[in-house]
């Protein structure tokens, strides 16, 4: 029977295994998706099938019950609304792992009860408690309340319920160091006392819940002084979380389905934040200390730089007839424009602009918006092709060739001073390069600086012009100006 | 036992990074709400442990860890099917014919 079973999962492992490799392609992404999803399904039924499993009318409350959530959630959520729906899921899957675990401990305590530990643990399946066991349970817990409690303050940050400025309080790093020390002590108790009494789960009882604790508020702690910009990067850091919490809860249970899947999601989230940091120029260790965003004298003196400096401002009517008569226009798409939900009038412009025989494409700097990915996806909702849609090093070159780069909502990933200008925060960070298109126009709602609070050296270049106002009603207002024209 | 275990932890991630790497970047988001559907297979231990107990206290346990996986899995299929629906290649319409559809 276990032999069955197990072999169900391996059938399941290679069905995810096969999902994500068709991934590679936006034309066979969603076939993947699906089959990824009965290898899911043959998962569950492999162990429904077992037998002796939970009382039937729990799981089908239970399924119903998370089935309704999810799929609720699943089709009211808006796509500028993704990274909020990426991050709660993130921290329901850290938490399922978390309490798994602890629910398994509690099979010990039970066993314990009914007298001769040895015999009941038998009589339940259950193996002696012995290192394995202990270490990766109080894995599982640490791994699946940080990402648990991380995660919903990430979704707090991301839907604007707490502030996205990075939040912190004096002593708040004292605070998180202790919390992490008392941590491992509350995990070096039952270890210690696992050499006393083999047998006794109440040392690792104990601990759990403990630890359980102290991990939520550790979670809390690590994310609030993350600003928003810098969200990608923990997205990114709890999905992989979320996989390592289920790998380890796989390894409690001895469950190679959980062990597979965790690997293939922790190396996931994994590759995704490296991809994010390097997209910044910052380390890991950089981000989760929150270093941008608090400095007032960083901004300060990027404020009286800025004081003798003009900026040249532009009418939706001049910048309609300029966009109107260009060859070649590249849209920068930032997270302005997910905040306007300008996505539907840029495209409504963009295919304007490309009956009228101008050649239109699309720029996303991989750290644009607040996940990876988040612009792809809500050009994809407004219909825009994708292959109309670039990645930085692709484009980069073509900017010489550009007659206008219209920015929507995007800031420090155009900031030239990121090239040039060794002194700037930014410096080193890989940027695109609209500076170098004959002409520019930033829409903007006002000139406040970016995340990084650095002043945009783009601004005052006499090449670009600034369009204040609401992205998309800019964005509708320029339509109806180019149509008359 | 646990070498075992190891061994499957360490290669299934060497055939993660090996596919995943390839995923390009137009499909992050879907790649992160499609791998956390997958995480969502902590329903199968939420299945395993609370069916085993008898105490009323592990069985909730068990009980709310299933709801929570069971969100991940059916809110993370769904989604990112509604996303991987949105993405579509060039339409064969080229310019010069009337641009609007």
């Amino acid at each position: 029977m276990t032999t069955a079973v197990n072999l169900a999962y391996l059938v399941a492992s290679v069905l995810f295994i096969l999902g994500m490799k068709r991934l590679s392609s936006p034309s066979t992404a969603r076939a993947g998706n699906r089959l990824s999803a009965v290898g899911m399904l043959v998962a569950v039924a492999a162990t429904l099938l077992k037998g002796g499993i939970l009382a039937p009318w729990a799981i089908v409350a239970g399924v119903a019950l998370g089935g309704a959530i999810g799929a609720l959630l699943a089709t009211r959520v808006q796509m500028t609304a993704m990274p909020e729906m990426v991050a709660a899921l993130n921290g329901f899957g850290g938490g399922a792992s978390a309490l798994v675990a602890v629910a398994e401990v509690v099979r010990y305590l039970d066993a314990q009860d009914e007298g001769l530990a040895g015999a009941a643990f038998a009589r339940h399946g259950l193996e002696p408690l012995g290192l394995v066991t202990v270490v990766t349970v109080l894995l599982s817990v640490l791994i699946g309340a940080v990402t648990f409690s991380g995660s919903f303050v990430a979704f707090g940050k991301l839907n604007g319920r707490i502030s996205g400025k990075p939040l912190a309080f004096p002593g708040i790093r004292t605070l998180t160091v202790f919390l992490a020390v008392a941590s491992l002590a509350a995990a070096a108790y039952p270890l210690a006392a696992l050499g006393d009494s083999r047998f006794d789960a109440g040392p690792l009882w104990l601990a759990v819940c403990v630890l359980a604790a102290l991990a939520l508020a550790l979670g809390v702690l690590l994310v609030l002084p993350i600003g928003g910009a810098d969200m990608p990067v923990v997205v990114s850091l709890l999905n992989s979380y979320s996989g390592l919490a289920a790998a380890s809860t796989g390894f409690v249970l001895g469950n190679y389905a959980l062990i597979v899947t965790g690997a293939l999601v922790g190396a996931s989230g994994i590759i995704l934040t490296r991809i994010m940091c390097e997209a910044m120029n910052r380390s890991l260790v950089h981000v989760l200390l929150g270093g941008f965003g608090g400095g007032g004298a960083g901004v300060a003196v990027a404020a009286g730089d800025a004081a003798g400096r003009t900026v040249r401002e532009t009418t939706v009517e001049d910048a309609a007839v300029l966009l109107g008569y260009a060859d070649r226009v590249v849209i920068v798409p930032g997270y302005g424009l997910a905040v306007a939900q300008a996505q539907h009038a840029v495209r409504e412009l963009g295919d304007l602009l490309q009956a009228r025989g101008a050649a239109v494409s699309y720029a996303i700097h991989p750290v644009a918006g607040r996940m990876p990915g988040h612009m792809n996806v809500l050009l994809a909702e407004a219909n825009v092709p994708y292959d109309h849609l670039h990645e930085m090093e692709e484009i980069n070159d073509q900017f010489e060739r550009t007659d206008v780069a219209l920015v929507i909502g995007a800031n420090d990933v155009v900031n030239p001073a990121a090239r040039s200008d060794p002194s700037s925060p930014i410096y080193g960070m890989p940027v695109l390069n609209v500076d170098q298109a004959r002409n520019v126009i930033v829409m903007k709602r006002s000139m406040a600086s970016g995340y990084a609070g650095v002043e945009n050296e783009l601004f005052h270049l006499p090449n670009n012009q600034m369009l204040f106002g609401d992205a998309r009603r800019s964005l509708e207002r320029l339509v109806s100006e180019v149509k008359g024209l | 036992m646990f070498v075992t275990l190891l061994t499957v932890f360490v290669l299934a991630s060497f055939v993660g990074f090996e596919v995943i790497s390839k995923v390009p970047a137009t499909l992050h988001t879907p790649l992160m709400s499609g791998s956390n559907a997958i995480s969502g297979i902590t329903v199968v231990g939420a299945l395993a442990v609370a069916g085993m107990v008898d105490s009323p206290w592990a069985r909730w346990l068990g009980f709310l860890a299933l709801v929570l996986a069971t969100v991940n899995v059916v809110g993370g299929y769904l989604v990112t099917d509604r996303m991987l629906r949105m993405f579509r290649a060039r339409e064969p319409a080229r310019p010069g014919s009337s641009g609007e559809r």
